[in-house]
């Protein structure tokens, strides 16, 4: 059995939301609907919201559930930012590098076809934003702003943001702010109304929308939540039947909505002490890949800075895919970065936009730890890693020289 | 593995066989430009998944290495900068040369891994004393050990070529469609793969940069103007363009390209023929001859699809430089070979080496 340390790709659906999912799967009837049929599956739906708010801080009615993250930050980006563009031109969206890829790739697809402007935000070399530096590109782009946008927690390097203090400024500002949480929910707390008072968000300003997705904790695939905020204006991106608010339009998917409510409380009830044990299991495997490989170099903020589950390091002299290559050939499964579509590891842009060098994004190694992970989990990678290390090494990078044929 | 059917067909026999085998797709491109850096030209995503799932089924791990960097210093702009020579470059025997026997191959040593298997219509036999020997086919028609001939000895002892003996590509396909890869039918892929349009020239254009210039009689006389000489290569006909009608009425040839003057000479079919060749960078597949510097006996072969022709080769210091040159003067001409082309020199069914052909000489002197 291979040993599973890729969790923040995605996390083993819990045995009891996978029988929640096939249980809702078999009743019959779709929530629109007005007969008793309809009713009944109306009522498992509300239920689940009710228990997934209950996760997320935040009234059932701010709870808007989607495909997924990706489909929740779409929605959270595109449609503020249209919803702000309305009555005056705020074409300016700010944003930090090292952002995951539905950002980016919404945001360079809202400045080439939509006239939005992108304000960069500088990461420092932990990847972690200064609220200094948001208060300044505040002040600078003043009335132009339609949007902040930003990760709580960064899904390659671990790093966790102040979303509070970012939040507070933005709502002085009267700016609206979207804080993709999917790779903090289940680890940290992302409690959004505590957020929202803590920052004194009022209205439609401060932390407004936030995304979070449910196979990250345990839930299946294809299902995840934008909280809105109720006074929080946003574009949709589908329309049709104008279910949820006229948000979202489309038939809901009351069995994934169910399993991940299950998944979701599961995960609330036992994140304190999961995240005390993961952290430990953290601390311990960064101490033996430091210690047993000289050349690696943790990535991303130190110690409670930083995901309890999530190990990045970056290794001097090696290819972080052949890494991969030799660790999964060894049986222990992890990532060189978050996982890409044609299989193909990229220099991580995350580690560019902490100011490393494409040489040293390259020996990039992510190790992600979630509710499975086991003691002997962490004692086969750290098993594994140094003769993977040496043989990588060897192997070099693929642009070298080539000295085989002429 | 191409996402193609022989990569794959390839891949399924050599686990018959009783080997530990490791799908890997050759990631060769990379368009620069955006912060997502993924988005890829050639070798595309589809060719990716339809790899994938060859060796899903075939039931091994499937890996993308990507060698896009290697990939564009070896081949493209090696392509570009030989054609900017006036030469004709092969880039999928620089591509089979640079790449998948030696960038591929050697990494995948130093994981751990004996040899690349590939698709390629190839054989490889072993002498009385052990020494590996790269041979034709066992099909003329599908042959394409004229592409492997750049491998050397070193190379040929971690290479395999599963589909060698196999009668016909129809075979192949039916065995992969036995096999339930979705490939089986896939067409067979022909253009040079960085050029996803197929339009060579234009793409040439865009990158070589092209200026107007004088097209030559071998004489001397100008008897017409070009775009741009490296768009030319030897033994064209069509898009001459010229202003002066040879004196018999002729049909005339592109018999040399020279980039430094940005000339292109002109003349009879005839005048294409040459009598010999020679090339400084040779290789030897396998076991070298004893005695390179006699002439022996040999077929050579100038194109993936031409048919050998008998030869006498030699390897000798060059006439100015010194520098030892394998020469080869086939027994009858051979027609439009261009400097930069790749001379494979057959001795029966095995490849014994090649030379990139730095020189040729007319078997027509400039007076006839």
């Amino acid at each position: 059995m291979a040993v599973y340390l890729d969790h923040a790709a995605t996390t083993p659906m819990l045995p009891e939301a996978i029988a929640a999912y096939a249980d809702a799967l078999s009743v019959v009837g779709n929530p629109a609907s007005i007969h008793s049929q309809g009713q009944a599956s109306k009522r498992m739906l509300e239920e689940a919201r009710e228990q997934i708010a209950a996760t997320l801080g935040c009234d059932p009615i701010e709870v808007v559930l989607t495909s997924g993250g990706t489909e929740a930050v779409n929605l959270a980006l595109k449609g503020l930012w249209w919803s702000r563009n309305r009555d005056a031109a705020r074409p300016v969206i700010l944003a930090p590098g090292g952002e995951h890829h539905a950002t980016l790739d919404t945001l360079e697809w809202l400045e080439q076809h939509e006239g939005a402007e992108i304000g960069w935000l500088p990461l420092d070399g932990n990847g972690l934003l200064h609220p200094d530096v948001v208060a300044s590109a505040l002040e600078t782009y003043g009335d132009r702003v339609a949007l902040v946008t930003l990760l709580w927690a960064n899904n390659e390097v671990g790093t966790i943001q102040p979303v509070t203090e970012i939040s507070a400024l933005a709502a002085e500002h009267g700016v609206p702010v979207h804080v993709d949480a999917v790779a903090a929910y289940g680890y940290l707390e992302t409690d959004f109304g505590a957020v929202r008072a803590a920052s004194g968000s009022t209205g439609a300003a401060g932390l407004v929308a936030m995304s979070v997705s449910a196979h990250k904790v345990g839930g299946p695939v294809g299902v995840g939540a934008l909280v809105l905020s109720r006074s929080a204006k946003v574009e949709p991106l589908l329309h049709g039947g104008g279910q949820q608010r006229q948000v979202r339009s489309g038939t809901q998917d009351v069995a994934g909505a169910v399993s991940f409510a299950v998944a979701a409380r599961h995960a609330a009830a036992h994140r304190e002490a999961e995240a005390v044990r993961l952290a430990a299991l953290r601390d311990r495997l960064i101490d033996g890949i430091l210690s047993t490989v000289p050349a690696a170099q943790l990535s991303g903020a130190p110690g409670d800075g930083r995901l309890p589950g999530n190990v990045h390091v970056a290794i001097a002299g090696c290819e972080g895919d052949s890494l991969l290559f030799l660790l999964d050939m060894a049986g222990v499964s992890v990532s060189t970065g978050s996982a890409c579509q044609a299989g193909i590891p990229e220099p991580s842009h995350v580690l560019r936009a902490m100011g490393r060098s494409e040489i040293e994004a390259r020996g990039a190694l992510r190790v992600t730890l979630g509710h499975t992970t086991t003691d002997e989990d962490v004692d086969a990678l750290l098993a594994a890693l140094p003769a993977a290390y040496e043989q990588a090494s060897r192997a070099g990078f693929a642009d070298r020289t080539t000295t085989l044929g002429h | 593995m191409s996402g193609g059917v022989d990569s794959a067909v390839a891949a399924a026999r050599a686990v018959e066989a009783g080997h530990e085998v490791v799908g890997v797709h050759l990631a060769l491109s990379r368009m620069p430009g955006t912060l997502r850096t993924g988005s890829r030209g050639c070798c595309t995503i589809e060719d990716s998944m339809d790899a994938q799932r060859a060796a899903n089924i075939i039931g091994i791990p499937y890996y993308v290495w990507d060698f896009s960097e290697r990939f564009k210093l070896d081949v493209v702009d090696d392509f570009i900068a030989e054609y900017a020579a006036g030469r004709t470059p092969n880039p999928c025997m620089r591509c089979n040369e640079k790449i998948k026997f030696a960038a591929l191959l050697e990494k995948a040593i130093d994981l751990g891994f004996d040899a690349v298997c590939t698709g390629h219509y190839a054989t490889i036999e072993t002498d009385a004393a052990g020494n590996r020997e790269l041979h034709r086919a066992s099909a003329w028609a599908k042959d394409q050990s004229y592409v492997l001939g750049v491998l050397t000895a070193e190379q040929i002892a971690h290479s395999m070529f599963p589909l060698g003996a196999t009668p016909s590509k129809a075979e192949v396909r039916a065995e992969a469609a036995e096999r339930g890869f979705s490939v089986a039918n896939k067409p067979d892929s022909h253009d040079i793969c960085f050029i996803p349009d197929g339009d060579t020239r234009g793409w040439l254009a865009e990158r070589v940069g092209a200026e107007k210039g004088q097209i030559l009689d071998r004489e001397g006389s100008v008897v017409g103007s070009h775009e741009g000489a490296a768009a030319f290569t030897v033994g064209q006909r069509r898009g001459l363009n010229l202003g002066v009608p040879d004196p018999g009425g002729r049909p005339r040839f592109v018999l040399e390209v020279r980039p430094k003057t940005n000339e292109v000479v002109v003349g009879p079919k005839e005048a294409l023929a040459i009598g010999e060749i020679a090339g400084s960078r040779f290789t030897w597949a396998g076991l070298a001859p004893e005695h390179p510097d006699v002439a022996f006996d040999c077929d050579v072969q100038i194109r993936a699809h031409a048919d050998p022709v008998p030869a006498v080769a030699v390897v000798q210091p060059h006439a100015e430089t010194g520098e030892p040159e394998l020469m080869v003067r086939p027994h009858t001409p051979l027609d439009g070979v261009a400097p930069g082309q790749t001379a494979v020199v057959y001795v029966g069914t095995r490849v014994l080496g090649q030379c990139t052909i730095d020189r040729t000489v007319s078997a027509v002197p400039v007076s006839a």
